[in-house]
């Protein structure tokens, strides 16, 4: 059993590589989701019925959707119809997509809960449109929701477990080629495990910090 | 811009001002003058108007009918090449709204930011006045309303006292032409009033152009210029305080004072 440990750790490159691979599509999908959420976000209350509603129910169709499906859907139906894109662009976009549509809510939720005064007193010193929202509105919804963006972020590195399907060289893949060619399942997928345990890890310290933040300057 | 025969020139002016939730008749035909440093006290029962009315006069709240002057621009219409009126977007409101400054019962500081990042906030962001003279504005500021040590503190560490100063400060950041009070002491507990109104009756005797909402009748009696007593959404009485306190012309404004003298 050690011996087997010794077999897998030999293969720290390949492991290293996956970990790497994991972290920054993660990363990049976070960061890219979190501005596109911030979008989706003020559709999501717009003044406009027609605009809200829409993207309401592109939001909940997505949240309603296995994360695998969406994959299998950018992966094999978009070349269908013409458009031919790299498994990493696939692999990105569909952790983007997916990701934006949780953020959104997590966003709109906030901003329902935010207290009318905070809009009302921005108004009242002269701010309106996307000023209010950018200086206002925006800065106080993310504190409050930080420790629930940073769950979802959790949930993101789990969910880019799947890219391995479409043969990106993630974490997981890489522990399942290093189990696959010498035949040790369990060393391998528990040095990935601890891997995963890490990444997370290092989410939940952010969160924690948020949190501190959050209790100064945020709604009680 | 009517120059008085007193020679203060008027701030704001309201005309014939209505302003109906659904069936609710909030304001009927509510007329009111400011003039130049004076302070005008809107007293009057809970339910009365007092509050919707102060909203109205910076368009935070839409008046159904009416008219309300900043100096004589016609808030809340602009016109067009034509000379017509058309309302104001959002944006115009806001922009107008700037030479309001405006302190509300809930204090509603920032909670992101700083009390001084509150000062600051609104005075380099939307005025987009030099970032020099905001700061140094904003530290006298602070000294006047004796919170220096305070600076660099988030609103959720102050106290409810302290937060109204610092609400009443950020408005002053923003040089306002006059300044909107709604009921200002309303949510403070009874020991922290006191630090609020000095503030309030040292802006008045600085000759701050002031309109305050309140319950607070002494600070009415001492401070304001003018007192104006509201019922059912309706101006009741207008005077000058030492005669509104004094003997109140009506019998409405007779019973209030009477109900609040017995609260005491």
């Amino acid at each position: 059993m050690i011996a087997n440990f010794g077999v897998v750790l030999g293969e720290w490159r390949a492991l290293s590589t996956g970990f790497v691979n994991t972290i920054w599509i993660c990363a990049l999908a976070g960061v890219l989701s979190l501005l596109l959420a911030v979008f989706v976000s003020m559709l999501l209350v717009s003044p406009q019925g027609a605009v809200r509603r829409t993207a309401q129910g592109a939001v909940d169709v997505l949240r309603a959707l296995p994360f695998l499906v969406l994959l299998f859907i950018v992966y094999y139906c978009l070349p269908a119809i013409g458009l031919r894109l790299s498994a990493w662009t696939c692999g990105l976009a569909g952790l983007v997509v997916y990701n934006t549509a949780y953020f959104a809510e997590i966003l709109r939720g906030a901003w329902a809960h935010l207290p009318r005064e905070q809009e009302e007193a921005g108004r009242a010193f002269g701010y309106s449109g996307l000023g209010l929202y950018r200086r206002i509105i925006l800065p106080q919804i993310l504190i409050a929701a930080g420790p629930v963006l940073g769950n979802q972020m959790i949930t993101l590195v789990k969910n880019s477990a799947f890219l391995m399907v479409i043969t990106i060289p993630d974490l997981t893949f890489m522990a399942n080629q290093v189990q696959a060619i010498y035949f040790v399942p369990f060393e391998s997928l528990l040095v990935a495990v601890a891997l995963y345990w890490v990444i997370c890890s290092g989410i939940e310290w952010v969160v924690r910090a948020m949190d501190r933040v959050a209790l100064v300057r945020g709604h009680e | 811009m009517s120059k008085r025969p007193d020679g203060a020139e008027s701030v704001v002016v309201v005309q014939g001002l209505g302003k109906s939730f659904g069936p609710l008749r909030v304001l009927d035909g509510v007329n009111l003058e400011v003039r130049a440093g004076r302070t005008l006290c809107v007293l009057g029962p809970s339910g009365s108007g007092k509050s919707t009315l102060l909203r109205c006069i910076n368009f935070l709240e839409r008046p159904d009918e009416g008219a309300v002057f900043l100096r004589g621009e016609r808030i809340g219409f602009g016109r067009v090449a034509t000379g017509e009126e058309r309302p104001m977007t959002d944006r115009e409101l806001a922009r107008i709204r700037t030479r309001f400054g405006m302190v509300f019962q809930q204090f509603n500081l920032w909670p992101h930011l700083t009390v001084f990042g509150n000062l600051i906030e609104s005075p380099i962001h939307v005025q987009r006045r030099p970032r020099d003279e905001v700061y140094s504005e904003a530290e006298a500021l602070l000294d006047k309303i004796g919170l220096r040590d305070k600076r660099d503190a988030y609103p959720s560490r102050l106290s409810g006292g302290q937060k109204q100063r610092v609400a009443i400060a950020r408005a002053l950041a923003m040089k306002p032409e006059v300044l909107l009070f709604d009921e200002p002491t309303s949510s403070l507990d009874p020991e922290l009033v006191g630090e609020v109104l000095a503030v309030m009756r040292d802006l008045a005797r600085e000759g701050q152009t002031m309109i305050v909402v309140t319950h607070e009748l002494g600070f009415a009696r001492e401070a304001a210029d003018e007192v104006l007593f509201m019922d059912k959404g309706v101006v009741v009485e207008t005077a000058k305080p030492q005669q509104f306190f004094a003997s109140p012309a009506t019998v409405r404004a007779r019973q209030f004072l009477q109900r609040f003298s017995e609260q005491r």
